[in-house]
């Protein structure tokens, strides 16, 4: 990605210099890259893809919190016990469920308003202020406010609810029903700031010609949208699509501090069985097993938005 | 020239910047706050003499814990306890299992009995030796023998029982009186067999026009549903253990099973207990006289006596079967493994010496002191209404032990979910016991990760 942007004329000269001296010095460049490389890739190892490789091996073994090693080989056994266990698959019915809930809320509501921040002339900093700010607080924060909103009888929810002369019930977060709906919108008010940022950054990219020329030609506000705006956002609501769909299937705070997968297991999502098996049953090597699964459905996901998108680039071009 | 000292003078600004941020750092550390930083950041020790020490007590326990933690800053001085307190539950047993596996746990901890058991096995916990104990003037004979016995596990001591807390009737003291079941002196009447219970039953139900009898059964309540049923269960001679070998075989007795449930449904059918109510309704129908009796553990008494204006009392619950018990559970305390001097292991010592000490502010809050020097004392004797319950720690009986059972635990969430829906009249107890099967039959077959 970057070498297909910085196309400056120091690129090329370091192209040509790459040429003259062909291997020598491309062996002195890699070695110093990796050098470069050296101090995060320590951490990528150490944090991230060690653990990883740990995981998959954990999967296949009885392995416990409390005893060092990885415990007996279990083969596919764990394996077997997840896809066998109905809470295993409601919490992955719940974790799909929200990301149904939150996914185009916050993508086309953060175009929305990207678009109409875009159009103020005066105050624009304010508005970017006001969507980005609930970005910056901690999950334990937005939980906080939003259990707060919706308690039963006295919150505020309940309070607009009475001005339009409904009887408050027993609590948006204290129905099976509706609870996973208050968790996607706290969710929704937490992170559309993020989105809308890139959106924002995204529309200051377009030429402003592109919209002076459409003007000219007698194009609407709307068809300009239709037209301008939104193809030439393509690459911004892949990108903001895909981050969307990963961030929602990890979902896990908010659950967990809102309602703690109650009423019931009615909002328990699978991360949250995850912990439960791995610190709670001492059971790491099943709870392994529950993770690699969990990848490989966030894998599936991705492929089919990476299809779709190609597809539509096809169809386009 | 002029570049390298404007380098240089970013950099003399960074570093005062760094220094001006240690300072604070530095400074802290003199102070316990400042202690608690470093050891938290950089993995230092805390000075040996503050013991740390966890809970899981919320609310009125919560509020005489912190009395009693005073207690013993009072003697050792007040830098000589950190004291944290953690969500109750899972979540409280998960933090001392992974601290104690990353070998950063507190010196000591509290624990339910039944909790301590997957501990020890966990390999989480110390010994204690019969030197800690006589090093701190105490023996085995000092507690009461229920949770002491029930402690001993492989051999060894793994907890220092704090107190038992059995599930108790409580008794609406007015209503109880119209139904002719209290008598000169403010007392329940022995109800202590089958028929009389259930003419009192149906003596209270006419006098409330609803039902005699609450217990606690929906909105995420599964626990007082197992202890009632815990409690009639092994009030029968027929009783077997729920689970055997560490939770790898399902040895409940079907037939006690279907016989107690059967007996509750009846009274579920005949209008003397209720089909569903969730826990804090359940408690204010008898604290408003909608309800007689209500079936709950005894630390129900700091919100009953909070009621204005409410007349109560508390008795074991009544021997309906074969021979008295009640399901119960104690607090103690645990050593987790770690590192020790002699020192810090005897200055945990001291510290549970001196909580039981306290054991007569910790009986306000309900729970029967396992420390017998405080339990026969002439002091707790007269306290009331304590006093009127005590016998119940007698006939206690605990939760099997299994690596996912005990207090609050997957075992109980499971079982007692089903036994909610046998008391809604929901499930039978036939396929109650059929779903229990097939949801235990994970745990059961999985070898113990402990």
């Amino acid at each position: 990605m970057t070498t297909a942007t910085v196309t400056t004329p120091r690129s090329r000269s370091a192209r040509e210099t790459k040429v003259r001296f062909n291997s020598p010095l491309q062996r002195k460049d890699s070695r110093s890259a990796w050098l470069f490389i050296a101090p995060f890739g320590v951490f990528y190892l150490a944090f991230l893809l060690g653990p990883t490789i740990y995981m998959f091996v954990m999967s296949f073994f009885n392995t416990s919190t409390v005893h060092a090693g990885l415990g007996s080989f279990a083969g596919f056994a764990n394996y077997a016990e997840m896809l066998s266990r109905p809470d295993f698959w409601s919490s992955l019915l719940h974790t799909l469920q929200f990301t149904l809930y939150t996914t185009p809320p916050l993508v086309i509501l953060a175009f929305i308003f990207a678009v109409l921040t875009n159009r103020m002339n005066r105050g624009q900093w304010f508005y970017r202020l006001a969507f980005f700010l609930p970005f910056i607080l901690p999950s334990a924060t937005i939980s906080l406010i939003w259990v707060f909103i919706f308690t039963p009888t006295t919150g505020l929810w309940a309070m607009v609810e009475t001005w339009f002369g409904i009887t408050p019930g027993s609590g948006v977060l204290s129905s099976p029903n509706t609870a996973m709906i208050g968790i996607a919108i706290a969710t929704v008010w937490w992170t559309l700031g993020f989105n809308f940022v890139l959106y924002l950054a995204g529309l200051q990219e377009i030429p402003r010609e592109l919209y002076e020329a459409a003007a000219v030609d007698g194009a609407s506000a709307w068809e300009q949208i239709r037209f301008i705006t939104i193809p030439q956002l393509g690459r911004t609501t892949a990108l903001v699509v895909l981050l969307q769909i990963i961030a929602s299937l990890k979902i896990f705070d908010q659950v967990y501090l809102m309602t703690s997968g109650g009423p019931g297991t009615s909002t328990q999502v699978l991360l949250q069985l995850i912990t439960g098996t791995g610190f709670t049953d001492n059971r790491l090597g099943a709870a392994s097993a529950a993770s690699v699964l969990l990848f490989i459905v966030i894998i599936i996901v991705a492929i089919i938005r990476q299809l779709i998108g190609r597809a539509a680039a096809r169809k386009e071009a | 020239m002029a570049m390298s000292d404007r380098a240089m003078t970013r950099r003399g600004f960074l570093a005062a910047g760094l220094g001006a941020a240690a300072v604070p750092l530095l400074a802290g550390c003199s102070s316990n706050l400042g202690n608690t930083v470093a050891s938290g950041l950089f993995g230092a020790r805390l000075p040996s003499e503050t013991l740390v020490f966890w809970n899981l007590f919320g609310g009125g326990d919560g509020s005489r814990m912190e009395t009693m933690e005073a207690g013993y800053r009072k003697k050792y001085g007040p830098n000589s306890l950190q004291a944290t307190t953690f969500a109750w539950g899972n979540p409280y047993y998960t933090k001392v299992t992974l601290a104690t596996v990353g070998n950063k746990p507190p010196d000591v901890a509290i624990s339910h009995l039944t909790r301590a058991k997957p501990l020890w096995s966990g390999g989480l916990l110390e010994p204690i030796t019969a030197d800690d104990l006589s090093s701190v003037g105490l023996s085995p004979a000092d507690f009461s023998p229920a949770p002491w016995k029930e402690q001993r596990t492989d051999g060894k001591n793994i907890a220092v029982p704090l107190d038992t807390h059995p599930i108790v009737m409580f008794f609406n003291t007015d209503v109880c009186r119209k139904a002719g079941l209290v008598d000169s002196d403010g007392k329940l009447k022995a109800l202590d067999d089958m028929d009389a219970f259930e003419s009192a039953l149906a003596a209270i139900s006419k006098v409330t026009g609803g039902v005699a009898l609450t217990i606690p059964n929906v909105g995420g309540e599964t626990a007082t549903p197992w202890r009632v049923f815990w409690t009639f269960y092994n009030q029968n001679k027929a009783a077997t253990p729920f689970l055997s070998d560490n939770g790898s075989k399902l040895t409940v007795d079907e037939d006690v099973f279907a016989k107690v449930n059967e007996r509750l449904q009846s009274w579920v059918k005949k209008g003397w207990v209720n089909k569903a109510l969730d826990y804090a309704t359940a408690e204010s129908y008898m604290f408003t006289g909608k309800s007689g009796l209500y079936l709950e553990g005894e630390w129900e008494i700091t919100t009953a006596q909070s009621v204005k204006g409410l007349k109560f009392g508390m008795v074991p619950i009544p021997n309906l079967y074969d021979q008295p018990a009640a399901q119960a559970d104690s607090h103690t305390f645990v050593l987790p493994r770690k590192d020790r001097t002699p020192q810090e292991r005897h200055q945990a010592m001291l510290f549970i010496r001196s909580m039981l000490d306290q054991s007569m502010t910790w009986a306000k809050g309900g729970h029967i002191p396992a420390f017998q020097r405080v339990a026969n004392s002439a002091a707790y004797k007269a306290l009331e209404p304590q006093a009127d319950y005590a016998s119940a720690a007698k006939h206690a009986v605990y939760d099997d032990p299994a690596w996912y059972g005990g207090s609050g635990s997957t075992f109980e969430g499971i079982v007692g979910a089903e036994l909610g829906l046998i008391q809604q009249l929901a499930s039978t107890p036939q396929a109650a016991m059929q779903s229990i099967k097939d949801q235990l039959s994970v745990y059961l077959n999985t070898p113990s990760p402990l």
